[in-house]
């Protein structure tokens, strides 16, 4: 006890606490060092696709097809497909995962819930290559690659997505307000039509944004399904039917193997591109649904 | 929250309940009738919609056994710990077996899973106890952003910019320090940076996010008063963190583990792109050497006409890959529920 009083401050560490200190400080140094690692690499990235791919963008970018000879060209054919394979994707996976997200909250017992669930969840850890296997021996096998069994695949990935944030925004929704609904003498659907979705719809809206913008920048099933075409030599064309549809992932993907200059640089605008479409369309929906959640939170 | 009143929904609730009541009453014929078919109808569908997803997973199990079941009588198990891919072998039928691709999956995933899992966890630390909540809230949606850059595009990087630099750089650094270690044995003539190292570099960049999402969530949860309790007793942050923190949330991080896990599994285009593999099948302890993992496989060979042998055996491939995809997620799932049963007993 005497030592204590008589060292000048008595709450200075010392010895043991010293040696405590210095670990959790060494702890936290490494804590902050790796998400500014993250956050840094996230800027090295981006800023490599920015500063490349600038240098590729023109308007003719815009408004040509992809050219193997002399100039680079554009990527009009790309960006169309990509447009309809992921708005045709749109439209198959928007209706079923909003109706299991709706079934889901409205209308399960645990015992119909549970299966249910799991098949989303399964449905969503599923490699996205193992899609594109199953629609590529489903509608690709025997009759060759066709644009809308790529939209199929990218629906597969879409769905699990929409119903979990449907169910989610949809169990935001107070229960008070349906009985409320019911007690007026509504009927069920009139209830979940005009008074629970209504509530939650913004909700609904960012997570299928979230999903158009995650199947936007799916490569994978694509490279089965829609990706044998001439990388330098496409044209614009909006049947799905008729055969391959050009699009971007598999635009950069092959240009990044074909290892010329021209076809790089070609890569680095289309990546800039893709990448600005899915970012913005992103942190849209990711401000909305900040905004939407402290809402229905309060 | 359920029982609250959102302010304004109430004049939202009116605007669309009062016509409605006051034309029908409820009761009446054709409206009675309508609202019977209109909730037989919604639920009709809704059910519908629930049992195609159902149905879904359960038809991609069968469909992709069924491609594969050609394969599987050929070579049975055997393909599993079979290591030649050689499409123009017996004429032209070709001889296939997955081992290369077995051991490059696990050599990249256990890669991105011992980097990604420390500093993953790290991050979701700071984010959630460190950082302050202005800076939180920036730097969390900052890298979650990470995983919503397209595998594609990280490919592209990793082919054009980071192997390069692992050519020039990281590989001759990690030579001279560590390599006596054959993992990180000299490199092939003629190579240009990419392989399995790469590979695991950028599977590291993808899981990351994943985990320090997943473990920032968990370390929220754990109560308030563990870590203040911790605290008061006199913990630094670290011991509080280290006793309390990480040892409640241990359930959580695991299935966090497996859930990055089957992302570095299944990840097949970016790997594509920087693992330099497509034709041979080789197992070689350097990781500075070029391989191919499963599904890199499935996405190179699908760009070549292929024969039905090598087609089946592609779905073989998918199988095994949708095998380990199902047991991690199985997995993963498991241990959450069998976490939030026990906080619920608490």
């Amino acid at each position: 006890m005497a030592t204590v009083l008589d060292s000048p401050n008595p709450f200075a560490p010392s010895g043991n606490l010293r040696r405590r200190k210095r670990v959790d400080l060494m702890m936290r140094a490494t804590a902050t060092f790796w998400a500014v690692a993250a956050v840094a690499v996230l800027g090295i990235v981006l800023g490599y696709v920015a500063a490349k791919g600038a240098g590729a963008l023109s308007p003719s970018f815009f408004t040509q097809s992809p050219s193997d000879f002399g100039p680079i060209g554009g990527i009009l054919p790309e960006i169309v497909g990509s447009l309809i394979l992921v708005g045709l994707a749109t439209a198959f996976a928007l209706p079923i995962g909003v109706l299991t997200g709706i079934y889901l909250t409205e209308f399960s017992t645990p015992r119909t819930a549970y299966p249910i669930r799991l098949a989303l969840d399964l449905l969503n850890g599923l490699p996205s290559i193992v899609i594109g296997v199953f629609v590529y021996g489903l509608l690709v096998l025997g009759s060759g690659q066709k644009g809308y069994a790529g939209s199929i695949a990218l629906a597969i990935i879409m769905v699990p997505l929409i119903a979990r944030a449907a169910q989610e925004v949809l169990r935001l929704v107070p229960q008070s307000q349906r009985e409320a609904a019911h007690a007026l003498g509504m009927s069920k659907w009139r209830t979940t039509v005009g008074v629970v979705l209504p509530a939650c719809i913004s909700g609904i809206i960012t997570g299928t944004v979230l999903a158009v913008a995650r199947a936007a920048g799916e490569t994978a099933p694509l490279i089965l399904l829609s990706s044998l075409y001439d990388a330098g030599n496409t044209k614009v064309t909006a049947n799905v039917f008729g055969g391959v549809m050009p699009n971007i992932p598999i635009q950069i993907f092959n240009d990044s193997e074909l290892g010329t200059p021209t076809a790089h640089e070609r890569a680095w605008g289309a990546a800039l591109v893709l990448v600005a479409m899915i970012l913005i369309v992103s942190l849209i929906a990711r401000v909305l649904l900040a905004r939407q959640r402290r809402r229905l939170y309060r | 929250v359920n029982d609250r009143q959102r302010p304004g929904t109430a004049a939202s609730l009116c605007a669309v309940a009062v016509p409605s009541i006051a034309v029908g009453g409820g009761i009446s014929g054709s409206r009675g009738r309508a609202d019977r078919v209109g909730d037989r109808l919604l639920q009709g569908l809704t059910t519908l919609a629930s049992l195609l997803v159902v149905v879904t997973i359960a038809f991609i199990i069968y469909q992709l056994v069924d491609g594969a079941r050609p394969a599987m009588s050929l070579y049975g198990f055997g393909f599993i710990g079979h290591n030649v891919w050689n499409p123009a072998a017996e004429n032209q039928h070709g001889i296939f077996g997955a081992a290369a691709f077995i051991y490059g999956t696990a050599v990249t995933s256990a890669i991105a899973l011992i980097l990604a899992g420390p500093i993953g966890i790290a991050i979701g630390l700071y984010l959630s106890l460190l950082a302050p909540r202005r800076i939180a809230a920036v730097v969390g949606p900052l890298i979650e952003l990470i995983a919503a850059v397209p595998s594609v595009v990280l490919g592209l990087w990793g082919l054009l910019v980071l192997a390069p630099l692992i050519k020039s750089t990281i590989e001759p650094a990690l030579g001279a320090v560590l390599g006596w270690i054959p993992l990180f044995g000299a490199p092939a003539s003629g190579w240009a940076g990419e392989g399995v190292f790469a590979a695991g570099i950028i599977l590291t960049i993808m899981v990351v996010p994943i985990v320090a999402s997943i473990s920032r969530e968990l370390f929220l949860s754990v109560p308030n008063e563990l870590k203040e309790g911790a605290l008061a007793l006199g913990a630094t942050r670290w011991e509080m963190v280290r006793g309390v923190v990480l040892a409640s949330s241990r359930p959580g991080l695991t299935a966090t583990m497996i859930l990055g896990l089957s992302r570095a599994l299944g990840e097949a285009i970016a790997v594509t792109q920087v693992i330099g593999g497509g034709s041979s099948s080789i197992i070689s302890g350097n990781l500075f050497n070029v391989g191919d993992t499963l599904a890199s496989r499935i996405a190179n060979a699908s760009q070549s006409s292929n024969g039905p042998r090598m087609t089946a055996a592609i779905f073989y491939l998918a199988v095994i890959l949708l095998a380990f995809g199902l047991l991690a997620n199985l997995t993963a799932q498991t241990i959450v529920r069998r976490y939030e049963v026990a906080n619920r007993a608490h």
